[in-house]
């Protein structure tokens, strides 16, 4: 038997059951994914995307069914630090050097000083920030936080990667420099990836498979898979890549339309 | 005008108060040339040299009395933030609490604290101070210990990082502005609130006797030599605030360069 990297069966989550401001989030998700995917999950805002990241992570409890993460329950994923996380906001520390951000997580793992400080060099250099180490969150722009908040989500080589419209705030020039730089972290870790967009675009050039949901309740509506092979700068201007833009296209539109 | 940048934000306040207690001077000098009203700064400043042995032992009594004062104040409002912060059923009894004796008006009461710690003994004038230096650093610090971005609550979370290791990694760094902009309102209103209590009691070699005696012997320079007095402690108090919140919070951007940022 295989190990899913995450395993998500008949998932429902309310929010606020039995009283007035009840919302029924998410009804019936099942969706399994392998080891090294790189999964997007789209739809309509309200639909539920960042509801079943939570869930993953082990931020909130579901309401009715069963998530795994590496074969354990997703609180002990969570526990033995499975996963990386990073959201639409950098969600830097002003009070911590960029370094210092960055060996946050390895911090709370107990790694030793000397080891810290070898990977967040590390790390500045993979996000190609090597010599801010020693500058302030506040000092650098928002491309750059996004950047070093990547970083920080990577540091431990979580097996796990989760992202909620990580690059939401960015302009199109740095977000589409951001999805290779993402592309080039994840083929050169191996981790799997969960990333939330309501980007079309975004969603096809990354993935390797792209989840469509709809909204009230959510639900997953289809999936549909992407195969885009090595990406370049030519890639946006190639046909398969807009034979996939326009196939996500259609199926969120059916799913508005319903 | 070419001023050094690290000099700016002294040079404007410092012309206009030397146009204003000019003007002072020479206002009174054509409309009150005895002083009856106003005395002008020049007399202010004789007399506050004339009576300096006097006003420094004055200063120093009260100036205990706030900065003893303050110290406790501002420890009890931390450990009420904290607990408040960290503790539900903490909230819910320690804040309303606050929030009812804080809506008590409590340099009215100095009177009464003169009767519960003795007429002369300082102690009463102490715990107005506690009392009233208490409540905005409790409110301001809690307010920094909860408004908490919800993301980097997630992100600790998320890294199953436990609640203390939250509380000091996220939480008290974000109150730190918070905390210092309650020590500089503070800092005055320990001055205020220490000065007004001597009036109605404590040691009498202070400030605040010095203040009524001298008015009443219609000696207003003396007066206002003991206000100046009262001011220059409440100065001091808050450029101390200043140092010490550069020095805990050196990445914060209101650090640069500017002592009056957080209060403009
Ligand atoms: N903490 C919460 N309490 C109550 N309702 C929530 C909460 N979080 C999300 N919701 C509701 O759940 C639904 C899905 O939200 P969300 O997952 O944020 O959507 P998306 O990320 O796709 O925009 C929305 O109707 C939202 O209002
Ligand atoms: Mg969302």
């Amino acid at each position: 038997m295989t190990t899913h990297a995450v395993r998500i069966e008949s998932v429902s989550k309310i929010f606020n059951p039995g009283r007035p401001n009840e919302v029924q989030a998410l009804v019936d998700i099942d969706l399994d994914i392998s080891p090294g995917e790189f999964v997007t999950l789209i739809g309509p805002s309200g639909c539920g995307k960042s509801t079943l990241l939570r869930l993953i992570a082990s931020l909130i409890d579901p309401t009715g069914g069963t998530i795994h993460v590496n074969g354990k329950s997703a609180e002990q994923a969570r526990l033995d630090q499975d996963y990386g996380m990073a959201f639409q906001r950098a969600g830097l520390f002003d009070w911590r050097t960029v370094a210092r951000n960055i060996e946050l997580p390895l911090e709370l793992m107990g790694w030793k000083k000397s080891e810290r400080e070898r990977r967040s060099k590390e790390m500045l250099e993979l996000v190609k920030l090597g010599e801010f180490g020693d500058h302030h969150p506040a000092e650098l722009s928002g491309g750059m936080q996004q950047r070093i908040a990547i970083a920080r989500s990577l540091s431990f080589s979580p097996s796990l990667l989760l992202m909620d419209e990580p690059f939401g705030a960015l302009d199109e020039m740095t977000r589409e420099h951001m999805q290779d730089e993402v592309l080039r972290l994840w083929s050169e870790t191996g981790t799997t990836v969960v990333f939330v967009t309501h980007s079309i675009p975004e969603a096809v050039y990354l993935s390797t498979r792209v989840v469509v949901m709809s909204p009230r309740p959510g639900r997953i509506a289809t999936t549909i898979d992407v195969d885009l092979g090595g990406r370049n700068d030519d890639t946006r201007a190639e046909t398969p890549f807009f034979e996939k833009v326009t196939e996500v296209r259609a199926a969120l539109r059916a799913v508005e339309a319903a | 005008m070419n001023v050094p940048d690290r000099l700016r934000p002294y040079v404007a306040p410092l012309v206009a108060g030397v146009i204003i207690l000019a003007g002072w001077e020479g206002t009174l000098a054509v409309t009150d040339p005895d002083g009856f009203v106003l005395p002008p700064p020049s007399d202010i400043l004789g007399a506050l040299v004339e009576n300096r042995t006097q006003i420094w032992s004055a200063s120093r009594n009260t100036g205990f009395v706030i900065v003893s004062g303050m110290i406790v104040g501002v420890l009890f409002g931390i450990v009420a933030a904290l607990l408040v912060s960290r503790f539900r059923t903490a909230n819910e009894v320690i804040t309303p609490l606050a929030v009812a004796v804080n809506a008590i008006p409590i340099i009215a009461m100095a009177p009464i604290f003169n009767a519960w710690f003795g007429l002369l003994s300082p102690r009463s004038n102490q715990a107005i101070v506690v009392i009233l230096v208490f409540f905005p650093i409790f409110i301001n610090t809690a307010k920094g210990l909860t408004l908490v971005e919800p993301a980097q609550i997630e992100l600790m979370e998320s890294y199953a990082a436990s609640k203390w290791r939250i509380m000091r990694e996220v939480r008290i760094p974000n109150s730190l502005p918070f905390f210092f902009t309650a020590m500089k309102l503070s800092s005055s209103l320990a001055v205020i609130a220490a000065i007004v209590a001597e009036y109605f009691g404590g040691r009498q070699d202070a400030l605040g006797p010095l203040i009524t005696s001298s008015a009443g012997l219609t000696r207003y320079d003396d007066a206002w030599a003991a206000v100046l007095a009262g001011t220059l402690i409440g100065t001091v108090l808050y450029f101390v605030s200043v140092l010490l919140e550069r020095f805990a919070m050196p990445w914060h951007s209101s650090m640069r360069n500017d002592p009056f940022a957080a209060t403009r």
